[in-house]
């Protein structure tokens, strides 16, 4: 997910378009990602974070977290 | 001296950036991301486009390519390093740069000729013009915003490492009005637009960015 404080336009975008709809109550959206990986029950949650944190997401701008199904 | 410059699979602007090399007095050499090979070059050029299709995040698959590694490398070694467009976004996520370009503030690619302001000529790559010069040279991209955290834009500008500013608001809503960063040593350097496409008032809004690549033969040669 984009971090709290680096601007989401896309976010904004669909906020807008819900505004639009007639949604109400919707105060504000964030858009990210969401990966779904397949992998052997050999890949810790190490191996996880580091595939999150160096390759998935950019740090300097998105916050990450990693979950086993 | 030669300058390499490096295609990767959807890099659009590397023929404008071996030109720009060769008319400012160069010698370009092609360099491919799945080599290993730096062929010797003097400096390194890493110009625009969409590689890898922009996929995950702009730059972030390119900043990964085996030529990385040497590219990496060869800037630790204090190599001139330029990158354009994505490839600023390229040295961004393999991080030779400080900072990320996100999606353009009201979401438009942006694509017009504008006025920078050079606020540094202390690097490798802009030794050629005057600290508060101002050049023409086009914009063209959709994931042109620079950020970076509080602390490290404070240190950007105390250490004079904002190299190029947008001199009216900057048309993507990049932080400080940020077009272009450099690295500690003022080796490394990334702008958003591109001065390879302003080399010739033929081709181009102005001849201005002819001097990015004249600065670093002149960079190259004093070292």
């Amino acid at each position: 997910m984009p971090k709290p404080e680096i601007l989401d336009p896309q976010g904004q975008a669909v906020a807008g378009a819900l505004h639009r709809l007639g949604v109400a109550g919707v105060t504000e959206v964030r858009q990210g990602k969401h990966f779904e990986l397949e992998v052997d029950d050999a890949v810790d949650d190490d191996t996880l974070h580091r595939i999150a944190g160096s390759l998935l997401a950019n740090p300097v701008i998105e916050d990450w977290r990693v979950t086993r199904a | 001296m030669r300058v390499g410059v490096i295609t990767f699979p959807g890099t659009l602007d590397d023929v404008d950036a071996v030109r720009a090399v060769r008319i400012a007095g160069g010698e370009p050499v092609h360099l491919w991301h799945a080599d290993h090979d730096l062929r010797g070059v003097d400096a390194l050029v890493v110009p625009g486009g969409f590689s890898y299709g922009d996929y995950l995040r702009a730059g972030a698959i390119a900043a990964r390519a085996p030529i990385m590694d040497e590219v990496v490398a060869a800037a630790d070694r204090g190599m001139p390093v330029l990158g354009i467009c994505n490839g600023f976004q390229i040295l961004c996520e393999a991080g030779l740069l400080p900072g990320a370009l996100t999606r353009n503030a009201g979401l438009h690619f942006v694509c017009r000729d504008l006025r920078l302001r050079v606020e540094s000529a202390a690097t490798a790559w802009t030794g050629s013009f005057a600290a508060g010069q101002e050049i023409v040279v086009p914009l063209k991209s959709g994931e042109g915003r620079y950020v970076a955290d509080a602390a490290t834009l404070v240190q950007l500008e105390r250490e004079g490492r904002v190299v190029f500013r947008y001199v009216d608001a900057a048309p993507n809503g990049s932080m400080g009005d940020i077009a272009g960063v450099a690295s500690a040593n003022g080796r490394v350097v990334g702008l958003m637009p591109h001065p390879e496409h302003a080399i010739d008032p033929l081709t181009g809004p102005s001849a201005d960015g002819l001097g990015l690549f004249t600065a670093v033969l002149a960079a190259v040669a004093s070292a």
